[in-house]
């Protein structure tokens, strides 16, 4: 069983094995729009809990995506930057953005679940 | 006799068929054009010159090989190219524009022949000083004039643009910190600011703290005033703000920054509301820029050239970009170099000594109107403004009650449950022949829409423009969502697909894409 | 007032309606202090006539250069410029339009800056170009701040040979948004060695070409020493007619152009407004500055244009932007793009070729004067000449007999006192052989 947790500013993350994968929400990338790029950090780059990771930009904004929780980048999507309509497509699944190597598992209490999260856009919408 | 006008009809057929497919696709007078690239010959030149007798280059053996690939065109199919692509822009010459912030005035064209004038057209930058005492003349009037206007002591001619001048102004505050001997971090930006502001002080190295509106859609004098402190060098705001509004605790904010000891930095993108009837010099304003080509007329050229000259109060007047004009013994000089007065300045910001193609515009617009006029012209687009604040309110929703200043402000709470959002609205408008307003800015309203009609207008105009945003508010608010979401239909293109561009950007023609042409 | 439509009577409708007895109701936020009662201590409102006689009689003072002989270079130069491209870039749609936002009413000025974009990215040997900044210089400014986001490196390396406007402009944006320039001392007899300078700190080396003294060089062999250094090449061209005739920074290896268009389509004005050119590779753009034109399709699938990437722009990123820059020089480009058009590949290098051959001409009469010598191996339509005595008086000598001679380089070097007997001397094609044969005249004799 994966453990997948959400942030307040609609960021998802999941943990696999040690590498926790980062990526935005349906919400998130409804009130978006067209994706039409993302910015993704370097490898190796030190990223900490609530601080900016990448961006993701439509036409006509461009929006911080903060670190669910803190570690070190691993791996980025980078199927990204030739086809960025996969955030909008499946922003759960392929449309991934990074997978950071975490040290601290307990980062991740102080997240919401999916049912948390699912009231927080109710209360939003 | 012969009854000849029995052959012909005169009156159009009573049974109007569906639109019209055209072998070309143009419409009547609206004609499809291709890209220059698409109609070029080898060989063909739409000038002449004599090639010069053989000699020998001293190119150093750098001479071009190969073909630059640009196309072969005649006179007549330039004119006709670019008569063909003129024909598809709105213009001021075409109608209203009401862009809030953007005052789109008549551009007189008498500014234009001055501006050609051989006297200003054709004299080089580099002549020798002696050369071109009408030159110097020509901007020391015009710094006359904006100093007279501004109420400051020292004007700085040379940036080019509004957001150069937004540069220049931070740069002055921080050399005169520096001079102090201090080094501050923060720079205090409203919410509502145009984002040239918070980019610009980012530029330069300031962190940007943002400061909210209260509730009557002002600067939170409260909250400015907790976040005021040593480490803020200045703050940056616009007067009338970007909601229309004057900020009328500006006495009272400009005596806090002061005390705090940072600079007071005006945005003067809104100068026409009040020009003629009050000076920033009176509201405490330490560095103000102009925009030549909104208060003063200086045509938009379809996005530029600006001119953003800064007005400075004395403690930053020292500080000015190179070039100055200065009084000599018996004449004017170019001072272009850091020396004696010109020591502290903070140097050169672009090439040359200014967008002398705009002043020339300017001062003509200035004299035209002269003290009397200028008055005039803000009192009438402050007057214009107002009149369609209270025509439309209850039509659209005004954000803020109460008089406006030469703009106002709604937010699209009118179309609350209509499907209909502020871009529909606004590209229902085009429909209707003209171009919206400014949409979604400010950012601290919701689906703003920001007009100002400007002094030019005539009342007849104001008329029809209410007439016509009442009846599409009506239309709105009766479900007619389809005239909305499909507009504009009537324009040379219809909406078009701005995701494509950004996800797959074509930002140039190649020899490649003759093909894809081919198919469309 | 000629440009006030409202009359008074317009004006009372108007108070009545909005529910206020005068204008001075709708100006009550203005604090009592600050109130202006009166006029201010201006002119009052003059007729046409009048502006233009005060205005005329201002320009009426200039030695404008169509009257006289005018061999000044230096960053402006003074080309003919056919009778079309003035009356196009006057019609109303153009020269009254605002910046493109709304694309559906505005495909005329977005498709011009397609088609200028498309053109600098050709004569510059680039792969993609703005729709263009202020000026040359700023360009330049803009070119080495890119870099500096590109490699995420600190330090500029400026050629001897780079405008010293263009250099200063530099210094001036290194002081305050905080990057560091290392400018190399002039030299117009050359000798210069960047290669020696490319440290690990260093984002970008920063050369003219032709430079400053009108020399040409061949940078192809020095863009990979900088690539190797984890360095970029931006190459400045302010002569942007040189590139008709000689080849372009992108065939060298250059990775940012900036240039200044003015030469084509636009007059002198004084030194403004002029026109930035800048261009660069595909994989930067996401880091370039200023306006970008893209094409796209609309609704019914018709080919069109749009201003895109503009999430790099103040108006989104606000703080992050690349760059706090706004407007560009719109009505300057169309002028280029009409220009551009009309001369086409055969008229451009024809031109290209006019200018080279009456530089040549006049070098070949000036350097047999006594005393004076060519500086330049190569040259386009500039070069350098050292005199036996400083330049200044000389050139003052000469406006005082109506030949505007070139420009003394201690005007722009006042502090560099080996370099005041050198003189930066420009010939286009509207330079004549009677202006030729006059320049060698008039300096013969105050030289004597």
């Amino acid at each position: 069983m994966t453990t997948l947790r959400f942030t307040k500013d609609h960021e998802w993350v999941r943990l696999d094995g040690d590498l926790a994968v980062v990526g935005i929400t349906d919400y998130a990338q409804s009130q978006l729009g067209d994706v039409v790029y993302v910015e993704l950090p370097e490898i190796g780059r030190r990223v900490e809990q609530g601080k900016e990771a990448a961006v993701v930009e439509s036409v006509k904004a461009a929006s911080e995506v903060y670190a669910p929780v803190s570690g070190e980048v691993a791996e980025v999507n980078e199927a990204l930057a030739a086809d960025p309509a996969m955030v909008n497509d499946d922003p759960m699944g392929d449309g991934w953005f990074l997978k950071l190597r975490i040290k601290d598992p307990k980062e991740l209490d102080g997240l919401m679940d999916e049912a948390a999260y699912k009231r927080l856009v109710e209360e939003q919408s | 006799m012969t009854d000849w006008s029995r052959a012909v009809s005169t009156r159009p057929p009573a049974d109007l068929a569906a639109p019209l497919e055209t072998v070309t696709g143009n419409r009547g007078l609206q004609i499809e054009e291709g890209l220059i690239f698409e109609q070029g010959s080898p060989g063909r030149c739409g000038v002449d010159f004599a090639d010069p007798p053989p000699f020998e280059a001293r190119l150093g053996g750098l001479e071009r090989q190969g073909a630059i690939g640009l196309p072969g065109l005649s006179e007549p199919q330039v004119v006709r190219h670019f008569t063909r692509l003129s024909q598809k822009n709105y213009a001021i010459d075409t109608g209203l524009y009401p862009l809030g912030s953007c005052t789109m005035k008549h551009n007189p064209r008498l500014n234009e022949k001055l501006a050609r004038l051989p006297g200003f057209a054709d004299v080089h930058p580099l002549q020798p000083v002696s050369t071109v005492p009408g030159a110097l003349a020509l901007i020391d009037t015009l710094a006359h004039w904006l100093k007279t206007l501004t109420g400051m002591p020292a004007v700085a001619l040379s940036p080019g643009a509004g957001a150069h001048g937004e540069l220049c102004g931070i740069m002055t505050i921080r050399a005169a910190l520096e001079a102090r001997g201090e080094r501050r971090s923060r720079v205090l930006v409203p919410e509502s600011a145009h984002g040239t502001n918070p980019a610009t002080a980012a530029a330069c190295g300031y962190t940007i703290d943002p400061v909210p509106g209260n509730p009557r859609g002002r600067v939170d004098l409260e909250v400015l005033q907790r976040k005021l402190g040593s480490d803020v060098a200045a703050l940056m705001l616009t007067n009338p703000n970007t909601c229309g509004l004057f900020e009328n605790e500006i006495l009272d904010i400009a005596a806090a920054v002061h005390a705090a000891g940072a600079f007071f930095y005006c945005d003067g993108a809104n100068f026409n509301a009040i020009v003629g009837r009050v000076r920033p010099a009176d509201l405490g304003i330490d560095c103000m820029h102009l925009n030549l080509h909104k208060t003063f007329s200086t045509p938009h050229g379809g996005g530029g050239p600006g001119s953003g000259p800064v007005a400075l109060a004395a403690s930053l007047a020292p500080y000015a970009p190179l070039p100055w004009v200065v009084h000599g013994e018996d004449r004017l000089e170019l001072a272009e170099h850091k020396v004696g007065p010109t020591e502290q300045a903070i140097g050169r910001l672009k090439g040359f000594h200014g967008q002398m193609g705009m002043f020339v515009r300017a001062l003509a617009y200035m004299m035209s109107h002269g003290a009397d006029g200028l008055r005039q012209v803000a009192e009438d687009a402050v007057l214009s403004a107002n009149y369609l604040r209270a025509r439309l309110d209850g039509d659209l929703s005004l954000s803020f009650a109460g008089p406006c200043m030469h703009e106002v402000l709604f937010d699209d709470r009118f179309l609350k449950d209509t499907g209909v959002t502020t871009l529909d609205f606004a590209k229902a408008l085009v429909d209707e022949g003209y171009h919206p307003m400014t949409m979604y800015f400010p950012l601290v309203v919701h689906g703003a829409l920001l007009i100002e009609p400007t002094e030019t207008e005539s009342k007849a105009s104001l008329d029809q423009f209410t007439a016509v945003l009442k009846a599409l508010v009506a239309a709105a608010r009766s479900g007619d969502g389809a005239r909305f979401h499909a507009a504009p239909r009537l324009t040379p293109r219809r909406r078009l697909d701005e995701t494509a561009a950004a996800r797959q950007p074509i930002l140039r023609w190649r020899p490649e894409s003759a093909h894809l042409q081919a198919v469309e | 007032m000629r440009y006030l439509p409202l009359t008074d009577p317009d004006r009372q409708e108007m108070l009545a309606a909005i529910g206020v007895d005068s204008i001075d109701a709708l100006f009550a936020d203005v604090p009592h202090q600050a109130r202006l009662d009166g006029l201010l201590d201006l002119p009052r409102t003059m007729g046409e006539l009048e502006v233009e006689r005060a205005i005329s009689a201002m320009a009426s003072r200039n030695l404008a250069a169509g009257s006289v002989p005018l061999f000044i270079g230096g960053g402006a130069y003074r080309h003919h410029i056919p009778a079309t491209v003035d009356h196009l870039i006057q019609r109303g749609e153009f020269l009254t339009s605002y910046t493109p936002y709304q694309p559906e009413i505005s495909q005329g000025t977005l498709q011009y800056l397609f088609e200028f974009q498309t053109q600098v990215a050709l004569l510059t040997g680039m792969e993609v170009a703005n729709a263009s900044l202020y000026d040359g210089a700023t360009a330049c400014a803009e070119a080495v701040m890119m870099a500096n986001r590109l490699t995420r490196r600190g330090q500029a390396i400026l050629s001897g040979g780079l405008h010293p406007h263009y250099r200063e402009a530099c210094e001036t944006y290194a002081r305050f948004v905080g990057f560091e320039v290392a400018a190399q001392a002039p030299a117009p007899s050359g000798g210069e060695d960047l290669a020696g300078l490319i440290g690990r700190d260093t984002s970008c080396v920063v050369v003219q070409n032709p430079d400053f003294f009108g020399e040409i060089r061949d940078y192809s062999e020095f863009a990979p020493i900088c690539h190797e250094a984890g360095a970029l090449l931006v190459v400045v061209v302010t002569e942007i007619l040189s590139l008709g005739a000689i080849r372009p920074p992108g065939e060298m290896g250059a990775d940012i152009v900036a240039a200044e268009g003015q030469s084509i389509g636009n007059a002198l004005n004084f030194g403004g407004p002029h026109l930035g050119l800048f261009a660069s590779r595909d994989k930067f753009v996401r880091q370039m500055p200023g306006r970008l034109v893209g094409e796209t399709v609309d609704a019914d699938g018709r080919r069109g244009w749009v201003l895109t990437l503009s999430t790099r722009e103040q108006h989104i990123r606000r703080e992050r932007a690349t760059s706090n820059i706004c407007t560009n020089s719109g009505l300057c480009a169309l002028a280029f793009t009409i220009h551009l058009a009309l001369l086409g590949e055969t008229g451009l290098v024809r031109l290209a070729r006019l200018n080279h051959a009456a530089a040549v001409r006049l070098a070949e009469r000036l350097e047999r004067i006594p005393g004076v010598q060519l500086l330049n191996q190569a040259f386009f339509n500039e070069f350098a000449l050292r005199l036996p005595r400083p330049v200044a008086p000389v050139v003052e000598a000469l406006a005082e007999k109506g030949v505007l001679a070139g420009i003394p380089i201690s005007r722009l070097y006042p502090d560099r006192p080996a370099l005041a007997d050198v003189l930066l001397v420009a010939a286009t094609e509207m330079v004549t052989e009677e202006d030729i044969d006059r320049l060698d005249r008039e300096l013969r004799e105050v030289l004597s």
